[in-house]
């Protein structure tokens, strides 16, 4: 018989993060907006009162969900994000200088994390290219057409949201929960994913995985998701 | 006399040709979606990594994993995919998206595209713009023809910070539509707008 224990299988996300956690780390969080969050193991980073952190995410949540908890708390001193609209807190907390802040283009942000984690140090991207996204970077025109250079992201630690997982850390994402999940899991040093039903090994069908167990170095069931709607809109007929 | 919001959305729904794989932004470019010709096969966007975003769901049927770039709830079709917001980039860089529909502070007569900042004001971050305009193969400007203080917007030169450059291809406002190519050209005149009142409201020089 083939040893199917994977010991990536944690109770809790306070054990699953046990020993990944120091201060001034990077951390990259999967969601769109408050769509794919990992709850529970956000709500754990904020309990662990770990501070200085680098938060690469595409936004920064919203007052009470997401990783507008660690606002609250100033755990936060640089966040790389495309949007933070949403976040009365953080607007504040830039305005007095309390956090760093650095925009990256939405589709910029994806691939410099996609690129970190398939080992790949930059790459020539025309978006951005005549704004501000473009100052002190390398220029180069391919074919008659300018570039600029991005580089590629890693983090300390990753942490994703599945709808299934099975206890070698295979994940499978749902509808658009998956956004930045996928592409932050393959980034992390250390990568810890949640995932609201957990499966044996053997459970889940190899040809429905999105992201290989390779990629996950824990994982957890989590509890009580609030799925907030930030935005509800109802067809009127 | 000028083409109100219903108007100016049934008017670019007219861009979406038979085919068409198109991501439309956030605001006013989100409600062209309300006047697509259903002889049509449009397939709709949204960069958050989905293809074939159906209507907003009934009371009740709405469902936190599926939501839209704006963060609105909304449903799938029959031949709706997900992906990565990855896979959803490299979708948009890579040309594959035929058309895509934003709205604007300024744009100038090179086809310049400013929407996401004002020196000063709070910046909210460009979420998928810059990456919009610099990978698909058609950009439109759905916007008013001047901002609320009456100041043109279709100008020589872009003083707020860029989205992209050279990057517009057509604009359409309350007061017609517009090509850019060499130059600004008017294609329409929104109904009782005349030439004078239109020449007046635009900073740069217009060609008809």
């Amino acid at each position: 018989m083939k040893n199917n224990d994977y010991k990536k299988f944690y109770n809790s996300p306070e054990d699953a993060l046990e020993g990944l956690l120091f201060d001034g780390m990077t951390i990259m969080s999967g969601g769109f907006g408050l769509c794919g969050l990992p709850e529970n193991l956000i709500l754990s980073l904020r309990d662990s009162g770990v501070k200085n952190l680098t938060v690469i995410s595409n936004n920064a949540g919203t007052e009470g969900h997401g990783l507008g908890l660690l606002l609250e708390t100033k755990q936060i001193s640089k966040a790389i994000s495309s949007y933070v609209g949403e976040n009365k807190l953080f607007e504040k907390q830039y305005l007095s200088k309390e956090i760093e802040l650095e925009f990256n283009p939405q589709g910029t942000l994806a691939e410099r994390i996609r690129a970190g984690g398939a080992g790949i140090p930059a790459f020539f991207t025309a978006t951005g290219v005549g704004t501000l996204v473009s100052k002190n970077k390398e220029h180069k025109t391919i074919k008659g057409k300018e570039y600029i250079l991005e580089s590629g992201l890693i983090s300390d630690l990753s942490l994703v949201k599945a709808w299934k997982g099975d206890k070698a850390g295979n994940l499978i994402y749902r509808k658009t929960a998956r956004n930045f999940n996928p592409v932050m899991a393959t980034a992390g040093k250390n990568t810890v994913a949640e995932v609201e039903e957990i499966c044996e090994v053997g459970e889940l069908d190899p040809d429905q995985i999105h992201t290989p167990g390779i990629y996950v170095k824990r994982i957890i069931k989590g509890l009580n998701y609030s799925k907030a709607i930030e935005n509800l809109t109802l067809s009127e007929d | 006399m000028s083409w109100n919001r219903a108007e100016m959305c049934k008017r670019a729904a007219l861009e979406l040709k038979d085919g068409f794989y198109v991501n439309l932004g956030i605001g006013m470019p989100t409600l062209v979606a309300n006047y697509i010709d259903k002889q049509k096969n449009i397939t709709l966007q949204s960069e958050n990594g989905m293809l074939g975003m159906g209507p907003f769901p009934k009371p009740g049927m709405q469902d936190p994993d599926l939501i839209n770039a704006g963060k609105q709830t909304i449903t799938s079709l029959p031949e709706s995919s997900y992906f990565s917001s990855a896979d959803s980039f490299a979708m948009i860089r890579g040309g594959h998206i035929d058309l895509s529909i934003l709205g604007a502070m300024q744009v100038s007569k090179q086809g310049d595209l400013a929407n996401w900042m004002i020196p000063g004001k709070m910046v909210k971050g460009m979420g998928g713009a810059m990456d919009l305009v610099a990978g698909v193969k058609k950009v439109l400007v759905l916007m008013d023809h001047n901002a609320k203080d009456g100041s043109p917007k279709i100008v020589n030169n872009c003083d707020l910070p860029l989205t992209g450059k050279k990057v517009v291809d057509l604009i359409i406002t309350n007061l017609g539509v517009f090509e850019i190519n060499q130059g600004v050209k008017v294609k329409e005149i929104a109904d009782n707008v005349t030439k004078e009142s239109l020449i007046n409201k635009t900073e740069t020089e217009l060609l008809f």
